[in-house]
């Protein structure tokens, strides 16, 4: 068992009386396939968000590498490895797809602090290469000039997935991808995720359990803010409380 | 699609991008039509000079504002610190060489850009707004407070400035003055559009678009809010070192809030976000303001209003977005 | 020294009064701005035409000033639902930007208009025989028109009060404004309480505007003039809130007195940058939340 490329060690959060965080102690192996699931309003969004340094928590510590990041900001903390998606497009939707993707590279590699030479003089080649490499990995390649306002809400998704890859994250946080996407699309997300880079840690909040069961070699059941099991999917489907708080009297597996 | 002209169609991406940044013909029109006026309408020299100025001042307000989405009401703050300094630097320490001048007051902005930039830009909405609103206010009362400096409301006097390039004297025709602030707007269109081109140019708007997401993906965010601030006021303090120097006169009209609602209209008028609005709207403001203002002052001021109103509900784009939008209806026309 | 104490209580007194004066133009914009996150700079305009219709009811129709006021209320009020409806409604979704540029196109008509109207010299008006002159407070006098604003003001906190905190259509407000979109799911119509809100704010800026003429002074020029005390006292009490304006009123009638008083030149100087350091330490304002 290599050591965890991120953990939570009690991690707590609370706003005033409401705990969306209670004693959460976590960890993800590099190149992890691990699902979160739980009922809404679980805390799985505002565990993501502890993690990503969105909030801050009232008490425990994030380790990444195993050096403490719980006092470092979010744009730090991305800097350092750990990317996520949101469960609503967070896109720069009046931009093209490629421009998309280049934000999210050009960040990474440092060619945004340059203010002089132009996006695609020498240096940019390379932030446009990369990225039109990514939106070929996600077959997407054809909409690169097309701004996103003006795509389907499935390859949208696709967009939100390339731009969290353009930072080459160590850990990347899915919350939700197919949330939204057409039935007939899905797949098509699912297959992206299938074929994720091996070397990624990848956590996915999913309410679908055949996603989750198909993906994931590791759950985590998350109930009003802490973790009530952990366990491969076996383990997780042959649960008697799992299926009572959460996958009801018709569980899968 | 076939493999080749897949590996085409993604060429030709990346193609668009690497080539965005080259010169298009059209952009020549500005810089011929200054030149032309220059020559046929000798009269309006003068008033040419202050458009020119206008122009360099919506400009840098483009940067912040339409590149950066950064709403202020205080522009007039950098402008004016920039009036002052040139000003006082000519009038108080007899220093009267004009390139210096201006190199003196775009220090002077940039620093106050700098400062009040690095404090301020960690907030947003309402609370900003107010920030950059007050900041301006507080330089336009301590203006007022040590009149005995900056003359006050009747304004500093005695900016003598020495021959441009130690060379080109001042004419009684304002020509020189018109030559010398239409190089310096050219100098500094260069230096806008190439940071505007640039990759961080790109965070910036990418900043404007989404700074959730461009936090999440790295960016650091107020460091390229403060850059881009102090470009900025650097910016707006060369236009109101030019404005000192060309008037040989400063007011406290420099620093209000008059100044700051006006170079805002005339950037909304033009169009943000695309350079050239700041040509347009100055251009279409400042003659339309010299022929009507005069005539009746409150018709004028009823009129900004009406057309403001009329810019924010129906042409948000400003004017180059209606000269867009014509472009492309006579395009499919001709398909 | 007690010459010394005298004139600071004096300064108190007239800031008190005028802060008063602030509140009660101000509140309506608190109000709107924390329901609908809507930027009105033409709040002020309100409250200069509210001065103006208090002089034409009284030198035109012979109003007397008190039942002026409550006329000046009604009509300014009835007036914003129009411009609410017709301009404002249509940039609630839209950016701060748009709204405004819009809100300054229309301050820009407004001075204008009266500017045509009633000229560019200051409106003088003339108040009833009681308001005139000093009141004995015992240690001190008090010239009447002050108090009179301060009792103004203080019947107003209360009726606020009372109509926020113990009414059903104060309690539906406080909800809008806590959370628009749990109130909207709760089945209340956040359009229309607000329409009633703003023409209500509206009335309330006109109101302090007819009041505001004997000690600011009214020319069309009034509505931006004094737009950024209006603003300030918003975003430094917290919008949303009664309390926090209220406070902040107060706080910079008193302080742009005591400023006037000790540094004629450059006393405002000292506000804006007090602005700054409150709104840096708390940018919600005093009593503002997130």
């Amino acid at each position: 068992m290599s050591a965890p490329i991120l953990e939570t060690r009690d991690l707590h959060k609370s706003f005033g009386a409401l705990q969306v965080a209670r004693e959460i102690n976590f960890s993800l192996e590099p190149g992890a396939r691990h699902a979160l699931i739980g009922p809404n309003g679980a805390g799985k969004t505002s565990f993501v968000n502890l993690i990503t340094g969105v909030l801050r928590p009232s008490a425990g510590r994030v380790l990444l590498d195993g050096k403490d990041i719980t006092r470092t900001p979010q744009a730090e903390r991305a800097r350092r490895g750990i990317a996520r998606t949101y469960q609503i497009n967070q896109l720069f939707r009046g931009l093209s797809v490629l421009e998309n993707v280049c934000l999210a590279v050009g960040e990474r590699t440092g060619a945004c602090n340059n203010l002089w030479r132009p996006a695609g003089a020498s240096g940019g080649r390379a932030v446009i290469d990369e990225a039109l490499g990514l939106l070929e990995a996600l077959r997407i390649e054809e909409d690169a000039l097309k701004r996103v306002s003006e795509l389907p809400y499935g390859r949208q998704r696709l967009v939100e997935i390339a731009i969290a890859l353009g930072q080459k994250p160590r850990v990347l946080l899915l919350d939700e991808p197919a949330a939204g996407v057409p039935s007939a699309e899905s797949h098509i997300i699912l297959e992206v995720i299938e074929h994720l880079p091996r070397d990624i840690a990848v956590l996915i909040i999913e309410h679908d359990m055949d996603v989750v069961f198909r993906f994931a070699r590791e759950i985590t059941v998350l109930v009003a803010g802490a973790i009530l099991t952990q366990g491969t999917p076996e383990q997780i489907a042959a649960d008697e409380q799992v299926r009572e708080v959460y996958l009801g009297s018709e569980a899968h597996g | 699609m076939a493999a080749s002209e897949h590996i085409a169609a993604t060429e030709a991406a990346a193609q668009y991008l690497l080539r965005r940044h080259r010169w298009h013909w059209a952009e020549a029109l500005p810089w011929l039509v200054a030149i032309a006026a220059f020559f046929v309408f000798p009269g309006y020299v003068p008033l040419g000079t202050q458009i020119l100025i206008w122009i360099l001042f919506a400009l840098s307000l483009d940067l912040v504002l339409g590149y950066a989405g950064i709403v202020t009401l205080g522009h007039a703050a950098f402008f004016g610190t920039g009036a002052y300094a040139a000003g006082l630097l000519a009038a108080k320490l007899g220093w009267g060489e004009p390139i210096s001048g201006l190199v003196f007051a775009a220090f002077c902005a940039a620093l106050v850009g700098f400062v009040s930039g690095w404090v301020l830009l960690r907030y947003h909405g309402l609370t900003l707004l107010m920030l950059t609103l007050a900041t301006a206010i507080m330089l336009y009362e301590l203006g007022n407070a040590r009149a005995d400096l900056t003359g006050g409301f009747d304004g500093l006097l005695g900016i003598a400035m020495k021959p441009l390039l130690g060379a080109f004297d001042y004419d009684l025709y304002g020509r020189t003055n018109y030559v010398y602030a239409l190089a310096v707007l050219f100098v500094l269109f260069l230096v806008a559009r190439r940071i505007v081109y640039s990759p961080f140019g790109q965070a910036i708007i990418g900043i404007r678009e989404n700074v959730r997401r461009m936090s999440a993906v790295g960016s650091p965010v107020h460091r390229r809010l403060v850059t881009i601030y102090t470009v900025s006021a650097a910016m707006a303090g060369v236009a109101g070192g030019l404005y000192a120097q060309t008037n040989a006169f400063v007011t406290l009209g420099a620093l209000s809030f008059e100044r700051s609602a006006t170079v805002l209209i005339i950037l909304i008028l033009g169009g943000t976000g695309r350079l050239y609005g700041a040509f347009i709207g100055a251009l279409v403001f400042l003659l339309l303001e010299d022929h009507l203002a005069k005539q009746s002052p409150e018709y004028w001021e009823f009129g900004v209003g009406v057309v403001l109103v009329l810019t924010v509900l129906f042409a948000r784009r400003g004017l180059f977005g209606l000269f867009e939008d014509a472009g492309r209806a006579l395009a499919r026309r001709r398909k | 020294m007690e010459n010394v104490l005298n004139i600071a209580v004096g300064i108190l007194l007239d800031g008190l009064a005028y802060g008063m004066v602030l509140f009660i133009i101000s509140v309506g914009l608190s109000v709107t701005m924390g329901l609908m996150g809507f930027v009105n700079l033409a709040h002020g305009a309100f409250a200069m035409a509210g001065g103006y219709v208090t002089v034409s009811a009284m030198s035109g129709f012979g109003v007397p000033f008190l039942a002026a006021l409550p006329i000046a209320f009604v009509v300014v009020g009835a007036a914003s639902v129009l411009f609410e409806r017709l301009l404002y409604a249509r940039l609630y979704r839209a950016g701060e930007l748009d709204q405004v540029l819009l809100t300054i196109g229309l301050v820009f008509m407004a001075i204008a208009a009266f500017t045509f109207f009633y000229g560019p010299s200051p409106r003088p008006i003339q108040v009833p025989e009681f308001l005139r002159g000093s009141v004995d407070l015992g240690f001190r006098s008090l010239a009447a028109y002050r108090l009179f604003m301060v009792v103004v003001g203080a019947a107003m906190v209360v009726v606020l009060w009372y109509g926020f905190e113990r009414t059903s259509l104060g309690a539906r407000i406080r909800a809008a404004v806590d959370n628009r979109r749990m109130a909207q799911s709760v089945g209340i119509d956040v359009d229309r309480l607000f329409t009633l809100t703003f023409a209500v704010g509206s009335g309330l800026a006109a109101l302090g505007g007819g009041l505001a003429i004997n000690i600011m002074g009214l020319t069309p020029t009034f509505a931006i003039q004094y737009l950024v005390f209006f603003l300030i006292v918003v975003a430094v009490g917290g919008a949303g809130s009664i309390k926090g304006p209220l406070v902040a009123a107060l706080l910079l009638g008193v302080t742009d007195n005591a400023g006037k008083y000790l540094y004629p030149d450059g006393g405002a100087f000292f506000i804006y940058a007090a602005t700054i350091a409150l709104l840096v330490a708390k940018p919600a304002g005093l009593y503002g939340r997130e």
